[in-house]
């Protein structure tokens, strides 16, 4: 049956091909079959569906409209995406299209001259990105890549475990979320499953901490002046020791990874663990490395700190972009502009690979658990991209390191503040 | 005489010409793979530079060295090599020595034993990794399931920072005493039966037999099997990467992970050149002290030889 499928597709491809060849003759006065065929590089990070398809399909139909362009889909598992990117990059060559999280990577790669400000082209295209999913590309009023997905972290929890505990709703503010914690430790459920090996998981809990209390301004001040020692950063690493103090992480968290088979995720997964702190991917990684809680599943958004300047209605989160090599051809872009076009969007939206990134897409999103976080993302009044992103590298590492070893107990909130102002001083 | 003189100084001159024609290949490979990026890294470490965009422009002098001898994490680097090399001497290779004449002897079964005892050093550090990862996890792993059974609390294993570097330890020499246990073996072997005989009538006991005779003809090899031992971890770096990523909180970091750390994660090439400097001269100081010092009299058959061939 598969292949009759395939068979009737290719023809389909072909006679599309062939249409759309005749069309440009009329229009280009008998050019484009005899115009230079441009391939195309596409670094992308779709190993696995549902965007693995999305992707081969939109190639498909985008390569029926314009047989004069090949897109090669390279596609590279994450990790190792990450450092074959950066040997290439080190080379002084970027591929013509290639995955990125945006923030201080892309930023070194900007001011290294290797890509390509996309600022005027975006602005032509008939599609409006949201603010918060274009944010992390934005580097001193300059665009560098064409936004694909965006997503927030926010606390997941087990519904059946928070009742079993007693806890009517999910909690609201620092306290509540402490004496959630609390009740749960009493009745004798593991609070929260976290990856300590891994780190980065950690550093969101720093993070939103930082976000509550110095709100927004307090990050991108310090982003700036390169000093974190404001007493915003401190009390975060406080009231974060608070929360370790109570001991609320699964045994042997301290070397637990998060998607493997006794990771952060299976922990959640297996029912083992009533929250964590994870972004919007959690559900999905939940059921592959664990077996999933199904319905007993929910969200709700890093809760508000008391005093604090900041809301619980902003974000931390990021998303996936497309940048565009310095040197690649125009077509490179053609091909953006076709595959965040609204209706080709939509089908990976649809696909629940990916969440909104136009304006007024939410309704697209099919998954009730991604349905939730895209309510959130639209409701957003402010957004910050994951620290350890939106800062260089080693900025950004410092903050998980020295949060990492915070949650370990070998480092105090002050020394958490000054390793990461002389890590951003050292920049 | 004087007739043989020229055609010998040709056939010297042609001798010298073979020899390098034969060793060019293996020189132009020696100089491209291995001196050019020592070369490279001592240039790039008097740098500040994140590897993009072309050559280093940013010199900083000596910064990154007076940066990493100021670096609490760079000793604690140090102290577990130093702490990996202790347990490695007084308690892998004598384990390595013991199953090595335990093997030696007449015994059923003998060229199986071999071959399971070798095997862990023929699987890939990665797998390695992963498999004690699995084994030792402290909520789902199999030894503490074994521990459970038996009555005893479960240990956290790679999770605690008391426990890691021995945990990692552990690991090593499940990996790497197959290979020590060849090397004694081998060594073993080639102990011509006679001596030993001649040491049992004369009155030897067995302890005195091993201590006397065996342990010392067995010399060479205890030296060289420690070198490599030592130089091995000094380098470590797969198991602990894929393991612990050099935590909980930098308990088990070694000086290769530090540097993976700073030249992938943090994109500080320059600093992270400076730590395979320190690497590198570390590996050479020890490695000359220990050829001039304690393998001198194992290397001289070699050398000799060709002196005299020359």
């Amino acid at each position: 049956m598969k292949w009759i499928r395939r068979t009737a597709l290719l023809c389909a491809a072909v006679l599309a091909i062939g249409g759309c060849g005749g069309a440009g003759g009329d229009d280009g006065g008998g050019g484009s079959s005899d115009s230079k065929k441009v391939t195309i590089e596409f670094w992308n990070i779709a190993t696995n569906e549902p965007l693995k398809s999305v992707f081969a399909n939109a190639i498909r139909d985008f390569q029926a409209k314009h047989p004069n362009i090949e897109i090669k889909n390279v596609a590279i598992e994450n990790d190792a995406f990450k450092s074959k990117l950066t040997t290439t990059m080190q080379s002084g060559k970027a591929p013509d299209i290639f995955h990125t999280w945006g923030g201080g990577v892309l930023k070194q790669q900007a001011d290294a001259g290797l890509v390509k400000d996309v600022t005027e082209d975006i602005a032509s295209w008939p599609q409006k990105f949201t603010n918060a999913a274009i944010a992390p590309y934005q580097f001193d009023g300059k665009t560098y890549a064409v936004p694909h997905d965006i997503g927030m972290v926010g606390i997941w929890y087990n519904k059946a475990l928070f009742k079993k505990a007693g806890i009517e709703q999910p909690p609201a503010t620092w306290s509540e979320f402490i004496e959630a914690v609390k009740k749960l430790k009493a009745a004798g459920i593991t609070p929260i499953a976290l990856a300590g090996k891994a780190k980065w998981p950690g550093h969101y809990y720093w993070s939103y901490l930082a976000m509550r209390i110095g709100g927004l301004d307090a990050l991108k001040q310090a982003a700036e002046t390169k000093d974190f020692t404001d007493p915003a950063f401190i009390e975060a690493g406080r009231k974060l020791k608070e929360l370790v103090d109570l001991e609320p992480f699964q045994k042997g968290f301290l070397g637990a990874a998060y998607d493997t088979a006794d990771g952060q995720a299976a922990t959640m997964g297996n029912g083992k663990a009533a929250m964590e702190l994870m972004g919007q991917w959690a559900p999905s990684v939940q059921s592959s490395a664990g077996k999933g809680i199904g319905d007993d599943l929910g969200f709700f958004p890093f809760p508000a700190v008391e005093g604090g300047k900041g809301t619980n209605t902003e974000a931390l989160g990021g998303g996936g972009g497309f940048a565009v090599g310095a040197e690649a051809p125009p077509e490179a872009l053609e091909f953006l502009k076709f595959l965040t076009e609204e209706t080709e969007h939509r089908k990976a939206v649809e696909s629940g690979g990916v969440l909104p990134v136009l304006q007024g897409e939410e309704d697209a999103v099919k998954d009730p658990n991604l349905a939730e976080v895209a309510k959130h993302l639209a409701a957003t009044t402010g957004f910050q991209l994951y620290l350890d992103q939106a800062f260089p590298p080693a900025v950004g590492q410092e903050v998980n390191d020295s949060v990492a070893e915070l949650i370990a107990g070998t480092e105090t909130p002050e020394g958490v503040a000054k390793a990461i102002t002389e890590t951003a001083k050292s920049e | 005489m004087n007739a043989i003189r020229p055609r010998s100084r040709r056939a010297r001159l042609r001798g010298s010409l073979t020899i390098l024609a034969f060793i060019l290949p293996a020189l132009a490979l020696f100089c491209m793979l291995v001196l050019t990026p020592i070369i490279v890294g001592f240039y790039t470490s008097l740098f500040k530079w994140n590897g993009l965009g072309g050559l280093p422009r940013d010199f900083v002098g000596l910064d990154n060295y007076t940066r990493l001898f100021a670096d609490p994490v760079f000793y604690g680097d140090l102290w577990h090599t130093v702490v990996l090399v202790v347990l490695s001497l007084v308690i892998q290779l004598p384990l390595a020595l013991g199953i090595a004449l335990l093997l030696n002897q007449r015994l059923r079964g003998r060229a199986f034993y071999r071959v399971v005892f070798f095997a862990p050093y023929v699987l890939s550090e990665a797998i390695t990794a992963v498999l004690f990862m699995l084994i030792l996890s402290p909520s789902v792993g199999l030894a503490n399931q074994i521990l459970g059974i038996v009555g005893l609390d479960g240990l956290e294993w790679f999770a605690d920072q008391s426990t890691v570097l021995l945990s990692l330890f552990l690991v090593i020499t499940w990996k790497y005493f197959g290979l020590h246990m060849i090397l004694y073996l081998t060594g073993r072997q080639a102990i011509p039966r006679e001596i030993i005989e001649a040491a049992q009538i004369d009155g030897g006991n067995a302890w005195q037999v091993f201590r006397r005779v065996t342990l010392p003809l067995l010399g060479p090899t205890i030296r060289i099997s420690i070198f490599l031992s030592v130089i091995g971890t000094i380098q470590l770096f797969d198991l602990v990467w894929i393991i612990t990523e050099g935590g909980p909180s930098h308990a088990s970091e070694t000086l290769a992970v530090t540097m993976y750390q700073f030249g992938f994660k943090r994109f500080q090439v320059g600093y992270a050149s400076a730590i395979s400097v320190v690497m590198f001269l570390l590996s050479l100081v020890f490695a000359l002290g220990y050829q001039r010092y304690v393998m001198r009299r194992d290397l001289e058959g070699a050398t000799t030889v060709l002196r005299e061939q020359r």
